[in-house]
């Protein structure tokens, strides 16, 4: 067996050669063994046409190559349908690679969704057992950790109830506490992070630094680009099934950025009819972008980065006088900013008939994370004519466009970064240090 | 928990392209066992907290269905049953027949069931027809007990044949298995097989002498008839509770032959299958 396929320095924890997975398009799902015949018979009669298969190929991976030692947290970006899950699935042995190989040291952990195989009808404690088998614990594992999982996911009281009556939230929070005493050396995950509420996502991400900072390996596929900036050194590009790009976090995501930047979907939402929406609707929102200051489109905004929302409404009626509103709202929906265009003594403005569409340019010096911009347009006296909640996704990245600024920890608490001027440190004014007997 | 100094060191795994037809990691399946138990364990209990009647079931269906053939065999045409009264010969039947079906129907119905857990985590695939077996079994067990009761109170108790239950047990299990692992790996590439189970259950019941004592039917079919390897299972079973049971001949070894073909090409057959299960499934 050639050297290069097993993992080698003794600190490397995985290492791909070569991988590439082909899917035969139409043929992906299972099908019928009646349709097979035809297609056998139908092949015997125009024999060995190319082709006569009906299925297109498709590289869903191609010739990817990477080493990964061990301690290392590694993000995997991209957009949908670029080979991120399913380079995870290869790597996790769930579906076999095409061409090339792959060898992993030490047990693999996969997490490509939370919850998986939990049963609605068993109990919480029932399924933290099934749950850790199916992640691959062993039954002795999970009784040691059982108290510590069921602590971490605050469910205490719920562990004979069955899971079909748990809210959402405490669902989530069961199934993560498993999977994260799963002490693998190579752990990969797959966007859990977008579920839960902030509090516990913000737990979510220091258990990985956690199991990380215990030599174990991490592989973290995310949309999340905040989260991938805070947590991982280093990252990888995937691009149409090829690895674009490997090196460090910060910079594979800038490629990344200015990659989509050029691209027309990234900052840019278009708003369905049918997307939850409030008002008379006398104006509907049909589309919203965010850019930079100087309007170039932005799917992520950097540290402190001044940014404009553009709304776009077709006006079925015209409305004499009207208040916009545009919100930035984390995914939890809590509302964290609103501005509106009456604010500060400024007056209602006239909507005319037709497509209309307003900018407005906000500083709103952002934490890193993940937020959504709502959009509202309304009468002066407060009638809704169109909300949309969530209309358009961002994330604010871990670093400032110039200079070395960024925000200094793992876990960011609080969701906006005001500018602050602090003093220097001195004895408290006119209560003297020296004066130990006071009191 | 405070870092290990001395990791130990870890087993390399490498990942490699399909590879056709492969020795089945049997080693890895034993690594599993937890996961075997876990799954089992969850199929019991669900099944029973979802029944009004419970563990009642398992005894009821063997007994109803007795019952009526009963009924209608035993007394319309009057199937000859050895020394046996016909009730018991068909409790007997039923009994070991459910086992059979049930196990048969659960296992090629199971991977598709699964196909969540499938596509999102990795585990042995031969775990999950495994663990179909659990409720089969314990449904199995309960009617078993049953029907030596009945035997006791009917005055027809079972003679020391009765301690190889076990062994035609573990037979009875590597049929249904072997018919199982071929199933359910070929109904997740051709969804059309699953309707065809029920019809190869019919069959199945049918060409087996269930209702029927093989001695009925004519020396030159019985050979023919042993390649079905449930003919050997249920002379067997029949043999181990029935006292009055004539005692199993070449036919039954015919059928362990046959059987033991099956469970081994089933395993081979899953083996090379599994390895595209989450592409297709």
């Amino acid at each position: 067996m050639p050297a290069r396929s097993a993992p080698g320095g003794s600190d490397s924890a995985l290492c791909a050669d070569g991988i590439g997975k082909r899917y035969t398009l139409g043929a992906v799902q299972g099908r019928l063994l009646s349709e097979r015949i035809t297609e056998l018979l139908r092949r015997q009669r125009r024999f060995s046409s190319p082709g006569a298969t009906g299925g297109r190929d498709f590289w869903a991976l191609r010739d990817v190559s990477f080493e990964i030692s061990a301690g290392e947290i590694v993000g995997l970006i991209g957009r949908n349908g670029a080979g991120k899950s399913t380079m995870l699935k290869v790597i996790s042995r769930i579906t076999p690679p095409t061409v090339g190989r792959a060898a992993v040291r030490g047990r693999v952990g996969t997490l490509l969704e939370v919850g998986t195989g939990f049963h609605p009808e068993l109990s919480g404690r029932e399924n933290v057992f099934l749950n850790g088998a199916v992640l691959g614990m062993k039954r002795r594992e999970i009784m040691r950790k059982y108290d510590e999982i069921v602590e971490f996911a605050g469910v205490q009281r719920f562990l004979e109830t069955p899971v079909k009556r748990y809210s959402s939230g405490m669902y989530v929070r069961l199934a993560f506490a498993v999977a994260a005493h799963l002490e693998p050396e190579i752990l990969l995950v797959d966007e859990v992070l977008a579920v839960g509420d902030a509090e516990f996502q913000r737990k979510c991400l220091g258990k990985m630094r956690d199991v990380a900072s215990h030599g174990r390996t991490v592989l973290f596929v995310s949309h999340n680009l905040g989260a991938i900036s805070r947590l991982c050194e280093r990252a990888l590009l995937f691009e149409a099934g090829r690895l674009r790009e490997d090196g460090p976090a910060a910079e594979v995501i800038s490629t990344y950025m200015s990659s989509t930047a050029a691209s027309k979907d990234a900052g840019l939402a278009d708003v369905r009819d049918d997307a939850p929406r409030l008002g008379t609707a006398e104006a509907r929102l049909r589309r919203v972008r965010l850019t930079g200051s100087d309007g170039a489109p932005l799917g992520a905004l950097h540290l402190d980065e001044r940014f404009r929302v553009s709304a776009e409404f077709e006006v079925v009626e015209a409305v004499s006088e009207v208040v916009f509103e545009v919100g930035v709202s984390t995914f939890a929906g809590d509302r964290l900013l609103t501005a509106n265009s009456v604010d500060r003594e400024q007056p209602p403005v006239p909507l005319a008939a037709g497509p209309r569409e307003v900018t407005v340019e906000l500083d709103a010096l952002l934490l890193p994370g993940e937020f959504m911009i709502d959009v509202g347009v309304h009468r002066p006296n407060g009638t809704t004519i169109d909300f949309v909640q969530g209309a358009l996704r961002f994330s604010v990245l871990n670093a400032a466009e110039e200079g070395h600024d960024h925000y200094p920890w793992n876990v960011v608490r609080g969701h906006v970064r005001p500018r602050a001027v602090w003093s220097d440190v001195r004895a408290p004014s006119g209560d003297p240090v020296e004066d130990g007997t006071r009191g | 928990m405070p870092p290990r100094l001395n990791p130990p060191k870890q087993a390399v795994t490498e990942i490699l392209p399909p590879s056709g037809w492969r020795a089945p990691a049997l080693r890895q399946l034993v690594g599993h066992g937890d996961l075997v138990y876990f799954l089992a364990k969850r199929d019991v209990t669900v099944r029973y907290k979802q029944t009004i009647v419970g563990a009642f079931w398992a005894v009821l269906q063997p007994l109803l269905l007795a019952a009526v053939f009963t009924l209608v065999l035993g007394q319309l045409t009057d199937v000859p049953s050895g020394g046996t009264p016909y009730g018991l010969f068909a409790l007997a039947g039923m009994t070991m027949w459910l086992f059979l079906a049930g196990a048969v129907g659960r296992c090629s119905d199971s991977t598709l069931a699964s196909s969540e857990l499938i596509s999102k985590v990795y585990f042995p695939r031969m775990i999950v027809p495994l663990a179909a077996l659990a409720v089969p079994a314990v449904d199995f067990v309960a009617a078993l007990a049953v029907l030596i009761v009945i035997l006791v109170v009917t005055g027809h108790p079972p003679g020391p044949e009765l301690l190889l239950v076990p062994a035609v047990f573990l037979m009875a299990i590597a049929v249904a298995l072997g018919i199982g692992l071929w199933l359910s790996a070929l109904v997740v590439r051709y969804r059309d097989i699953s309707l065809a189970v029920p019809f190869l259950l019919l069959v199945l019941l049918f060409s087996t002498p269930i209702l029927y004592p093989l001695s009925l039917v004519p020396n030159e079919y019985e050979l023919v008839l042993s390649l079905n390897p449930l003919v050997g299972v249920m002379e067997a079973f029949r043999w181990t509770v029935l006292a009055d049971a004539p005692g199993p001949g070449a036919a039954v070894l015919i059928s362990v032959g046959i059987s033991v073909l099956l469970l081994a090409s089933g395993v081979l057959y899953f083996a090379r299958a599994e390895q595209r299960f989450a592409d297709v499934i």
